[in-house]
């Protein structure tokens, strides 16, 4: 392989003028045939019409349904994993958030949940992140949403505790075998890919409604980020080390204990952060089925449209986002960050701990114990006046922007959109196929093509391709987008610390914030269109590109940056010219991170106007006899993912070779 | 060793500090859960009636059904009601699990009801609810007032140019909502040769903003609509009168020419919850009240935004002789 790359290296200019004409000739002739087929052999599908797949899909869903009660796997196995995961679910229900047994309030009231909260934060991160974790649940407690935000809490922390369970054990064994690695690379990418809407009602039919359900859908949307990561720290190890400890003797147990686990702790503990990101981002799905939590109360609140209600809830989910991440992160650096600070504050580091933990247990007992400590006080008055605060500016934004907005969703959806989409649907489904596959083989190898050839197979027997390409379009469209909006935003936050310090913040809110808080104030501005839900993908997407093109940009040296500079290059020179091309292989990761985020908000735009794999997705949830299709919309989902994803990273490895 | 005793020392003297820092904190520390009369909970007349698991669907309309019957079960018959806020399809995946006792405002769906009632027999029919549920296309009353004429299907073709949009795809566009609802638009569009292009918002949020926003701005739109919906003492919007419905006009999906049919919505139970004898049941079975009286406590709920205990109990106040007809 090394003597391969080697003997490619001194012909990859030569060769890379040669791709880009060989896929200028490739989307000519798609040009040509498609004036020649238009409109052939587009296998278009009604919006009732089934295919056999789908109406098989149906019968299994049935059949699982009926046979529920007598099934023995059911019985003894889905059963008990059930009753483990409710006790847990129950516990820490009647701990933090609900009444439990002979008492009107949970075990731990405001103010111990707060101290701890303080206290695990000082302990495993530092006082700045401490500080923060208080003030935020405070905050939470103050927008008159303290059990609700302890609900949620409760059941993120139950599905993370969950998925990590299993997610690092796999995570380990995955980044200790590569054979492990090729197997399970797939199934992360099916649970992350594949739509909740999907197995929400199947996973009540095995697990029933109620705390289990919820935080197993959860789980399995927390599990990939951890089980990947954790995999890529123990790979990232450096191998003189383990060496190392085998030539001292070490056996297999103690190498991996000694060596592996402490040397990636720092990296796992990012896995953790990532999976507690994920686990919120399922907050208001979770509450479809029945999950207690701020989920609900956006959920509720959206429909009688109030979208201040909505908001305040949205923004609590934020605030806990920020929290978690900010300690998490803090935890994985807490160890450096220690040892710079000198051993000083070490020393008194013991007798502290010591004393903070008293001071937790007397708050926690008093929550306990009195009134006052145990129930938040207050009305929640400053959740009103936010509430009412997004009311305004939502209205105003509705009243002021409406021409502008207008304009603008007519330019790129009869601009870009719509011949892109007409190109793709109205092409007879051969033609596509073609295409994509020799695309995959050119960008990204013959492996990119064969996995291309293998997922274009397999979405023509989903049976929805016709849609599949419909949502392709709005797809890279918005990908497109995205990345405009992230080199844009990336450059300036890279060069700039300061504006990444006031920037950030609002990307991880961007993230979290569930999409319907945000999304009703653009349906008034843009319609149930195609275009709002290209923008609300945008929203999810961009602050992930942007992150990643910053981090990208800042790393380019300083000192290639200076040597620019006073060769005569002005700041446009510098950042074309240096910045950008030295942060290339940034570039590529965001275009495939940015791509399979906007992927992942294909079932938010159906429920505003995008129709195709989306729609599918929300009707099969919906509606038994459509339970089917959406199930294939779903896989098509997947497999559109599959795709996109091995084509890129097989670009991106071929462009940086 | 004498950093260390030092070290000691601190450590203790925080500690010290902490602990009369808490003892004077818990001697103000004022009532103390559970001695207090405020958690009055469970009036006693618990009787026989166990717990009652209400689903609740996600719009308006139901959620003040399912309002006022948990107000009525609590506080005259002592039930401890649990509602459960579910989609339609899982709530009645619930009845065969024993997770929901009563659905309180079913629409039509006569495939769950072949699934669960017919085949399953996990479910049984508890009657109408009292409320008629009409399906329609309807228009923003500006244009209704503007051209009266729009509200006859057999005019639609004259303004279809006026209800194009960039998803339309050049002809107009017919705006259909949540996918939960029964809708036969594409069929309709095509036999009655409409020149309109159905497409779906795909949430009943989306179809509500779009509503509100036409008559705002004096937009064109039509779309897909249904009442009771607390949306329409906001925006009265116009029904447009499609081909009348007649007894079996929707047998053949592919070739429906007329309208949707009214239905009678009603209320679904599980079988297990029907032969409990629970005084809930009762209740549930002898549960109806008017479009208006629906529209009322919806309204509390959605524009006056109460709380929807504090609209039922409002609603009960002022009707006691209805929830009397109920509980005898």
């Amino acid at each position: 392989m090394a003597v391969a790359l080697e003997k490619t290296a001194p012909l990859a200019g030569v060769r890379q003028v040669r791709r880009r004409t060989v896929v200028a000739a490739i989307l000519v002739a798609w040009l040509v045939l498609f004036v020649i087929f238009r409109g052939r052999q587009t296998l278009a599908l009604a919006a009732a019409d089934l295919t056999d797949l789908h109406r098989w899909f149906n019968d299994v869903n049935d059949s699982i349904g009926a046979n529920r009660n007598s099934n023995p796997l059911f019985l003894y196995f889905f059963n008990e994993i059930r009753l483990v995961i409710d006790t847990l679910v129950t516990f820490v229900q009647e701990l933090i958030s609900q009444p439990s047994a002979d008492r009107p309030v949970p075990q731990v009231g405001w103010l111990g949940v707060v101290g701890i909260a303080g206290y695990v934060s000082w302990a495993v991160g530092n006082w700045r992140v401490a500080l923060l974790a208080v003030a935020g649940f405070t905050f939470m407690g103050l927008q008159g949403l303290w059990q609700e935000s302890m609900d949620t809490l409760a059941l993120i922390l139950c599905a993370v505790f969950v998925a990590l369970l299993f997610a690092i054990p796999i995570g380990v064994w995955a980044g200790l075998s590569d054979r492990v690695n090729r197997i399970v690379t797939p199934f992360l990418d099916f649970m992350q890919t594949m739509p909740t809407f999907v197995y929400l009602a199947p996973l009540t039919l095995f697990f029933l409604i109620g705390g289990a359900s919820a935080t197993i859908a959860t789980a399995i949307y927390a599990a990939p980020p951890a089980i990947r990561i954790t995999a890529h720290a123990i790979r990232s190890v450096p191998g003189t080390t383990v060496e190392a400890a085998d030539s001292l003797g070490a056996t297999r147990r103690q190498a991996l204990l000694k060596v592996l686990l402490p040397m990636s702790k720092r990296t796992v503990v990012m896995g953790i952060n990532q999976s507690i990101m994920a686990a919120l981002a399922m907050v208001t799905i979770a509450a479809l089925i029945d999950a207690p939590g701020l989920g609900k109360t956006v959920v509720q609140a959206l429909q009688s449209l109030d979208v201040g209600t909505a908001f305040n809830a949205g923004l609590a989910i934020v605030v806990m986002a920020i929290v978690l991440d900010r300690v998490t992160t803090a935890a994985s650096t807490r160890e450096e960050a220690a040892r710079r600070s000198g051993g000083r504050f070490l020393s008194w580091r013991r007798p502290l701990l010591a004393a903070g933990g008293v001071v937790t247990v007397v708050l926690v007992y008093m929550s306990h114990t009195y009134v006052w400590a145990a129930e938040f006080p207050g009305e929640g008055g400053i959740g009103t006046s936010i509430a009412s605060a997004a009311d305004t500016a939502t209205t105003w934004a509705q009243d002021n922007l409406s021409g502008l907005t207008n304009a603008f969703r007519d330019g790129i959806t009869n601009g870009l959109l719509n011949p892109f989409q007409s190109l793709l649907t109205d092409s007879p489904w051969w033609l596509v196929a073609a295409v994509l596959i020799t695309l995959g083989a050119v960008l990204g190898g013959w492996r990119a093509g064969v996995t291309a050839a293998v997922c274009v197979g397999l979405l023509v027997g989903t049976g929805v391709w016709s849609d599949a390409m419909t949502t392709m379009a709005s797809t890279l469209v918005a990908t497109v987008l995205v990345m405009v909006l992230g080199v844009a935003m990336g450059v300036w936050m890279g060069r700039s610390l300061l504006v990444d310090r006031v920037l950030r913040p609002t990307l991880d809110a961007a993230q979290v914030m569930p999409p319907f808080v945000y999304l009703v104030p653009f349906l008034a501005l843009f319609g149930a269109t195609r275009f709002t839900a290209i923008v609300a993908a945008i929203v999810y997407a961009a602050p992930v590109a942007i992150k990643i093109i910053a981090d990208g940009v800042r790393a380019v040296p300083e000192t290639t940056v200076e040597a620019a500079t006073s060769a005569g290059c002005n700041t446009w020179q510098t950042i074309t010219k240096v910045q950008l091309p030295m942060a290339r292989s940034a570039l590529t990761l965001a275009t495939n991170q940015g791509l399979i985020y906007v992927l992942s908000m294909v079932v938010v735009g159906g429920l505003v106007g995008a129709g195709a794999l989306g729609y599918d997705v929300v009707a099969g949830f919906s509606q038994g006899q459509l339970y089917g299709k959406g199930l294939a919309a779903g896989l098509a989902i997947v497999l559109l993912g599959v795709m996109f994803d091995r084509i890129t990273q097989a670009a991106a490895r071929r462009t940086s070779a | 060793m004498a950093r260390q005793a030092r070290q000691w020392r601190t450590g203790a003297a925080g500690i010290a500090g902490v602990a009369v820092l808490g003892l004077t904190l818990t001697a103000c520390g004022g009532a103390k859960v559970g001695d207090s009369s405020s958690e009055a909970g469970g009036s006693g007349s618990s009787g026989k009636c166990a717990t009652f698991n209400l689903a609740v669907n996600p719009w308006v309309g139901y959620e003040a059904n399912a309002a006022v019957l948990a107000y009525v079960a609590e506080n005259d018959l002592g039930c401890k009601v649990v509602q459960k806020d579910l989609k339609e399809e899982i709530a009645w995946q619930g009845f065969g699990t024993g997770e929901v006792d009563a659905v309180v405002e079913n629409w039509g769906h006569d495939d769950l009801k072949k699934k669960y009632i017919t085949d399953q027999k996990t479910a049984v029919d508890a009657g109408p609810t009292g409320n008629e549920g009409l399906i329609g296309w309807y228009v923003p009353p500006w244009l209704a007032k503007e051209h009266p004429d729009i509200t006859d299907w057999n005019n639609l073709n004259k303004y279809a140019a006026e209800f194009k949009t960039s998803e339309s795809g050049g002809k107009g566009q017919l705006l259909d909502g949540d996918p939960s609802f029964v809708t036969n638009d594409e069929s309709l569009v095509k036999n009655l040769k409409l020149d309109f292009k159905v497409v779906y918002a795909g949430s009943e949020t989306a179809l509500i903003q779009a509503f509100r926003k036409a008559e705002k701005n004096k937009e064109w739109m039509i779309g897909y609509f249904y009442e009771p919906q607390w949306f329409m003492s906001e925006v009265p919007l116009v029904k447009v009168k499609l081909p009348e419905y007649k007894e079996g006009c929707d047998a053949d999906e592919e070739k429906i020419a007329c309208d949707y049919p009214v239905y009678k919505l009603d209320k679904i139970v599980s079988k297990k919850f029907s032969e409990s004898g629970s005084p809930a049941y009762d209740l549930v079975k002898n549960f109806t009240w008017t479009n208006d009286d629906q529209n009322t406590v919806a309204k509390y709920i959605a524009v006056d935004k109460m709380d929807p205990e504090a609209a039922a109990k409002k609603w009960v106040d002022a009707n006691r002789d209805k929830v009397e007809a109920w509980i005898k």
